[in-house]
């Protein structure tokens, strides 16, 4: 599969809702529509609510991947501004 | 503009709405409101925007805090009897939200001293009780084109209209001059249910967060009636008055008016 270079990627370990998806948020508000956000988390409950929420406020998820014991990588092309 | 990590907690579900999120909540803290009125529906207006972080804060009334306040003025308390309301209310907004920065202004508001004090704020919320008030901030407001948000109460009834100037009718236009005295009862004389002013209050916060934020529709050209006994919600139309005196094509009012005469100077 190809590897996509996201253009801001963010690393919110440590945090619980709601700070992870605000967090989530205000990064991909800073940026372009169809720039890609890619997220370190180790929240299980966000790696679930961040994807579901960023969907609903119309986001394209592209990648959520749990890469060790606990952390996971998400990947999300802003769609709409 | 960057938040701290007390304030991306403290507005964390505002952020969290498509239509507010980072940007809106910048605006929210820019924004600079005046609410003229202390009493029943300021401290619920006051209340609910520095709850939800309004940069600056302006609070115009002239009354001190007694007790038969304290049934529905909820910013108020017995700690606070004998203050003049708007450092009554200062205290408790800034114990609730220190992030926005309150001026009270004790003064009686006047066709001299109006323009002044609105000058700065960009929206404009009366909550003012009595009809002299009610016309000399509309002919204000009209004057300086600044949005008002303007809404009343009395008994079981509450009802508020907000009001762009030059976008939609006046409250001019709705009733061209005020009753005259002694006609329409005061709530010291007829009685309000302490509740309401929340209800109507609440309403005129979410007016003024909306006029910030440029999302949804605002009760421009509506006068929305709120009936307590009866919980019914009632929307009225305004039409745009084209020969209101203040508003209209050829305005007759073109200076601001004190209606003091034979009205009660209080209330």
């Amino acid at each position: 599969m190809e590897e996509i270079i996201p253009d801001k990627s963010i690393n919110i370990k440590g945090l619980v809702c709601p700070y992870t998806f605000v967090k989530a948020k205000l990064a991909i508000e800073s940026m372009e529509t169809g720039q890609i956000l890619e997220i370190l988390l180790d929240y299980e409950e966000a790696a679930r609510s961040i994807p579901k929420s960023m969907e609903d406020h119309g986001q394209k998820i592209l990648k959520v991947e749990k890469i060790n014991d606990t952390d996971w990588i998400l990947q999300i092309r802003k769609a709409k501004d | 503009m960057d938040f701290t990590d007390d304030q991306l907690l403290r507005y964390s579900r505002h952020i969290i709405l498509p239509e507010v999120g980072g940007k809106g909540q910048a605006r929210i803290a820019e924004a600079k409101v005046v609410i003229i009125g202390a009493g029943g529906l300021g401290c619920p207006v006051g209340y609910y925007l520095t709850a939800a972080g309004v940069g600056t804060l302006a609070l115009i009334d002239n009354d001190t805090v007694e007790m038969s306040n304290l049934q529905r003025q909820i910013a108020h308390s017995i700690h606070t009897i004998g203050m003049p309301k708007v450092e009554s209310a200062r205290k408790t907004f800034n114990a609730l939200n220190p992030d926005v920065a309150i001026v009270p202004l004790k003064v009686r508001i006047s066709k001299d001293n109006i323009m002044d004090l609105i000058r700065d704020y960009d929206i404009v919320v009366d909550g003012s009780d009595n009809f002299p008030t009610r016309y000399l901030v509309n002919d204000a407001c009209v004057m300086a084109g600044k949005p008002l948000v303007s809404g009343a109460i009395l008994r079981f009834e509450g009802q508020l209209t907000t009001i762009i100037p030059g976008d939609g009718p006046c409250y001019r236009c709705l009733f061209e001059e005020p009753p005259p005295p002694g006609l329409v009862p005061s709530c010291q004389e007829a009685g309000v249910l302490g509740v309401l002013p929340g209800v109507i209050g609440g309403l005129q916060a979410t007016e003024v967060l909306k006029l910030i934020l440029g999302k949804g529709e605002v009760l421009k050209g509506e006068l929305l009636i709120y009936n307590a006994l009866m919980t019914t919600f009632r929307k009225v139309k305004i039409p745009r008055n084209p020969s209101c005196p203040v508003c209209g094509e050829n305005p007759s009012i073109t200076e601001l008016i004190d209606y003091n005469e034979g009205y009660c100077a209080t209330q």
